[in-house]
This record gives C-alpha cells, structure tokens and sequence, in this order.
C-alpha cells in the first residue's frame, strides 16, 4: 500500500479509493427471511493529495465517510479499491503517519500512567536504546504539548478533556510522524480549550513541519488550520479548493448550503428561512448526483449520471453539472 | 399554526414565562457540600428565547433540570424561587410538579432517540401527553397532533402518527419532540442543546423552526447551549455562566459584541472566525475550575489577565453596564 515516491512528491497521494462496508443481517436471518446481502459504500472513488507541510482538510456532516478516509489512510480499514501513497520521509523511508482521535476520554487507556501510553510507541518501534532515554524523550514530549514533566506519573481521569487531548498529541508526535491525521481533534472540546488545541496544533506544524490531514464538520475550524479543503457528501468529494477559494466563492450547491447553514457569530443570519431536505441514507443513494433531491439547481441530467469532478478554477475542482456547464458558457475554465 | 391552549388564569403577557431569582443547586457529597449553581437569577418574557451559554459544567444544564423539578438525587435546591408563569414550582411536591410539568413547561433533550419511547407510535405518544394534560377528547387530541406534527414542519403528517421513532431521522425526531413539548401548550420550554446531536443543515432548520414557535404561541424558551453561533442566531437575550454563576447577561447582539466580562471577552475572541483568518488565536489559559476546587471571589480570576486583588478576595455580583449585566469588579469600582 506504501510505495516510496520521489522527494518533491506529495505526503499523501489518495488514488481513486473505495470503501465497501458489509451491512447484511446475520447469515441465519437472511436465509430465513430471505434478505440480500446488504452493502454500503461509505467512500467512492476519492482522489485527492496532500502536499508537504501544507493541512488538507476534509468537511461533511455525519455520514459522508470523512472518518472512513481519515482510517483508510492510517491503515486501519484496507481499501476495497484504489489506492493510497505515502511520499518519502526523513532518511529515504516512507512517510511515518500517525492518528489522533476525536474522544479523548476512550483514546487513552485508563489503566495505564500517561507516561507509559506515550512511552508505548517508543518502546514497541524501539526508538530509544534505553529506558532513561525513553524516559528522558516522554518527558520532552509532555512539555512540547504543555504539560508538566511530573504528568507522566499520573492517571488520564486526572485531566479535563483538553489536557487529555494534549496527551493524544503527545503519544502520536512520540513516534516521530511527519503525516498526522486528525479525526475530529476538537469536537469533544469546550470552545477556550479548543482555541488552546488548535494553537498547539499549529505551532507544531511550524516546529515540527508536520503535514496534516484533519477532519472536521466545523468549517469555523478547517478554515483557521487548513490549505486546502475537501468537501465531502454521501461518500464523494464534491468540491476541493485553495481555503479562501471555498470560503468566498464555493462552487458546488452542496458547499453553498453549508456555508449558508453554519450559524455566524458575526453576521447572524436571524429570520432566514432555514433550506429543507436531509443529507439521505448512503444505504439508499440517490441515482445520478447524490445531492441532487436538495438541489435548488438541479437540471434533469443530475438524477441520470453522477458528474465527475473537473476543475473549475487554477486549484479547485467541483463535481456539479450547473458549476461545470456555467464554466462553459464563461470561459474562465482555466488549465488546472 | 396551532392554536395556543387557553390559559383560564392572568393573562400571558403580564407574567414572565419563566422567574428565577437567588436560584442555588447543591450535592451533598461524602466529601462535603458541592455548589453547582450559585446564587443565579434569570427571567425570560413571553415569546422570549434566552440563550443559557457556557462551557461543560458551567451548571447551565442543572439550571435548566433545576426549573423542571428533575435534579438526580442528591442534588437539592438549597436557596432561591423558581416561577414559571406566576407560579412558583420549587416548592410543588413530585405529584403536583407531575403535573406542571408539560402543562406549563416543556422539555426538548440533547437526543431525540432516547426522549421517545420506541415502543409507541409517535401519534400514540402526542395523544397520550395531550390527554393527560388537558381536558380534550381522543378525537380532539388526535387532531391537535395532527396540528402540532404540520406546525413543527413534518411532512405527509397523518402517515408519520402512526410511525415509530425509529423510523423518522435524526432532524425528524427532534422536530416530534419539539411537538411533544408544545403538546399542552406550555408558557416555557426548557431546550437542552436542542441541535448538538444535529448536523448543520439540520440545526439551521430546528433554530429557525423553534424562532417560529416561539413568535406564533409566545411560549418563552430556555435555550441551553454551548454554541456560541446557535446563540447568535437564535436567542433574543443570552446569559453566559462560568463556574456555576452567570458572568454577564443581555441582549445577544451587545453580549456578542461589546462583551463586559472579561471570561466573554476570551470566550469570543476564541472563536475561530468564518470571514478572517489570524495566525494565533487568542486563548483562555487553563480550565474551568472543578466544583469541589472553586476559586475563592470571582471564579474566573486565576485565569483572567485582569485580575487584582479584590477579585481573589471578594465575589462581584452582576450590575448593570451599558446595556448588559457583567459580574466584575473591572466595571465596578477597579480590581484593587
């Protein structure tokens, strides 16, 4: 699955992924009552890179498959199709990818002292030759994250939900990753703690250079850390564009309305009248363009065929007939 | 629309929907007395949304369970009057709170699956709420479901009676428990992070559907939330607690952006923006103190860049400034 490529390569190379999931009912159930087996495809056909040192971001609500592509990369579900490269890292070997999780209260666990959950990966990969200088690496670690070197001696239920973050943190810079992949980091999070992740997180990436794939439905989140974004719905990226490019000039309908939907602090959109329609279950996909039952533009070519995702500008791409046909009419189709 | 249920007593406006005054909620514990809310007053008017906003165990969830008569032993009420509609509730035994509760306030949860019993219809469960609490017939009550089902935007309502919980979505579910809530047709709703379980095109809908109730019956609404943005969208007037006190109160937009209280001032600059991008976002150092570890005087002085020596000493309590309320010794007279 890791096929070492050239330096100036990207981090990351996704190559037309596929996720199957078997939901069928147990093999008696189905006999009796004479079901079909039952599958989903939680990611279809995702391509997208990510460039060295730079964070790409992907965005969708619950059910899109963000997760689903954050565990295809770390190699913990095996893809069903396509497939995943890591560019070359320190020392001409592959790039060292490393996960943090959403929940930090079942990432960690509670029997063990957080100086041995952070000593763990230096132990198994057998970073360190001895014991004190492991010891000596996990105390460095807990102060990169901001905590206390005497931390190491205490249990995760002594920590509130931001310090168990920053010990997540900890234990996946301990094995010396240049791909982190964030799923969710701060959705468990209180907003002042979360500021305080976020900043982490970015200061790292200056210190360390790391590169990250986050993922996120807070799209106030993506836009502080994030390049690059992915928009995903109902298993496919339907829009990928430059941060700036998405937040002021989204193409894809489905990228409007979530812009549009996000409550704004500064300019709320009180009294508007909320769009209808819910994202449809990825078991039961739409035919044609998946968004196309919410769509305020759909064309009738949209229930028929899923369009691709073509470029729409220098860096963004778009996977929406009306973006593409509009692109047409206006020649600002640049080469991409 | 659904017609409001005639009230026979005072008229709805002169009396505010919900009074709280003094409010205190202690747990009595093996290692002495924990004070979850401290001395809060709130009031909320008629056609009304008072956002309730704070970080995890900022105590405005026990605030909320407080009013409805639900705090899990061993929590009490040590101090205070609660009145929802003129008539103080704190003081009701279980059997007449019964029957208060949903007559003249609703309660809408975080999860709408676990509100619903999955073993009724949804029609079952209105009609049953209606009968218990007002004097109207099956037939009668039947098509006050029906009402309450089209007025919360559920489409093909006389099919969706006779479903299961199971079978509505995410979004669909909660708009049956906002009809739940409405069924009696009561003063004050009590929301408890209404949209948190939601994705955002779906939280959009609930806020502007729950705006619309509340300007078509003038049943008042406690929105508990931690989102700032749901907030800003929502409510009418906000009221921000730290450490089980409210720190500032009024209305939302100068709340927002001319916040008094210094804990505001963080909690807001914290926020990543949607329209700007900044380097370093500004953070609150530390955490919300455990209630068993509260800070003597102002709760927020150990984290505040502020802080003087009054502020460890003595506690502030809200006063007037401008147009909101702060709780700070910095408006009142200087930290010294």
């Amino acid at each position: 699955m890791s096929e070492v490529l050239e330096d100036t390569a990207p981090a990351l190379t996704v190559n037309h992924v596929s996720k199957v999931f078997d939901v069928s009912a147990p093999w008696l159930n189905r006999v009796l009552e004479r079901r079909p087996k039952l599958y989903v495809e939680a990611v279809s056909d995702i391509s997208f890179t990510v460039e060295k040192g730079t964070c790409f971001s992907i965005v969708g609500e619950s059910g899109c498959g963000k997760s689903t592509v954050a565990r295809l990369v770390t190699g913990l579900y095996a893809t069903t199709n396509g497939d995943i490269r890591f560019g070359t890292g320190a020392k001409g070997r592959p790039i060292k990818v490393q996960m943090i999780f959403q929940d930090p209260h079942s990432s960690l666990n509670p029997r063990w002292r957080v100086g041995d959950i952070i000593a763990e990966p230096i132990r198994e990969m057998k970073l360190r030759d001895t014991e004190k200088e492991t010891l000596e690496r996990v105390r460095e670690l807990l102060e990169t994250v901001g905590l206390g070197a005497d931390d190491a001696l205490k249990y995760p239920h002594e920590f509130s939900g931001g310090q168990r973050q920053r010990i997540s943190i900890a234990r996946a810079l301990a094995s010396e990753p240049e791909l982190l992949v964030c799923d969710e980091p701060t959705s468990a999070l209180d907003v002042s703690v979360q500021a305080q992740i976020l900043n982490l997180m970015r200061r790292l990436q200056d210190e360390l250079g790391l590169t990250y794939l986050f993922i996120s439905h807070d799209l106030s989140v993506v836009r502080h850390m994030s390049n690059h974004i992915a928009v995903m719905y109902l298993g496919r990226i339907v829009e990928q564009a430059p941060v700036e490019e998405l937040f002021t000039n989204p193409k894809h309908p489905y990228s409007k309305l979530l812009l549009a939907t996000i409550p704004d602090i500064e300019n709320p959109k009180r009294r508007v009248e909320a769009q209808a329609g819910e994202p449809p279950s990825p078991l039961n996909p739409p035919s044609g363009c998946a968004f196309h039952p919410r769509c305020p533009m759909a064309l009738p070519k949209c229930s028929q065929s899923a369009p691709e995702l073509c470029s729409t500008s220098r860096h963004g791409k778009a996977a929406c007939f009306v973006t593409q046909d509009m692109a047409v009419v206006e020649p600002v189709k640049a080469a991409g | 629309m659904v017609q409001p249920i005639p009230v026979p007593e005072d008229s709805i406006n002169a009396t505010p929907a919900l009074d709280v005054q003094g409010l205190s909620v202690e747990f009595p514990t093996r290692r002495g007395v924990l004070t979850a809310i401290d001395d809060v007053s709130m009031q909320i008017a008629p056609g009304e949304i008072l956002g309730v906003v704070g970080e995890s165990g900022a105590g405005k969830s026990i605030t909320g369970l407080a009013v409805l008569g639900l705090l899990e032993h061993p929590g009490r009420i040590a101090q205070g009057a609660i009145h929802v509609g003129g008539r103080r509730v704190d003081t009701l035994s279980e059997a007449e709170l019964t029957k208060v509760r949903g007559r003249e306030m609703g309660a809408i949860f975080q999860d709408p699956l676990t509100a619903l019993n999955p073993l009724f219809t949804v029609g079952k469960q209105l009609v049953e709420t209606i009968r218990l609490h007002t004097p109207l017939s099956k037939a009668q009550a039947e098509q006050r479901a029906l009402e309450l089902l089209r007025s919360v935007g559920i489409p093909a309502p006389e099919e969706r009676l006779r479903q299961y919980p199971h079978q509505f979505s995410g979004g669909m579910r909660q708009r049956v428990v906002i009809a739940l809530a409405l069924a009696a047709g009561p003063r004050l709703i009590i929301a408890d992070e209404p949209t948190t379980a939601l994705d955002v095109s779906i939280q959009a809908q609930i806020t502007a559907l729950l705006r619309k109730l509340c300007d078509e019956t003038g049943v008042g609404i406690m929105l508990v939330t931690h989102d700032m943005g749901v907030i800003a969208e929502t409510a009418d007037r906000v009221c921000v607690m730290y450490s089980g006190r409210v720190v500032e109160s009024g209305p939302v937009g100068d709340v927002i952006h001319n916040p008094q209280h210094p804990y505001t001032k963080g909690l807001m600059s914290a926020i990543p923006s949607l329209h700007d991008r900044v380097e370093v976002l500004s953070q609150i150092d530390g955490s919300m103190p455990r209630l068993n570890a509260r800070p003597p005087g102002c709760a927020f002085h150990p984290r505040c860049p502020y802080a003087g020596p009054k502020c460890s000493a003595q506690k502030p309590s809200l006063q007037q400034v401008d147009t909101t309320s702060a709780a700070c010794w910095l408006q009142q007279g200087g930290t010294e």
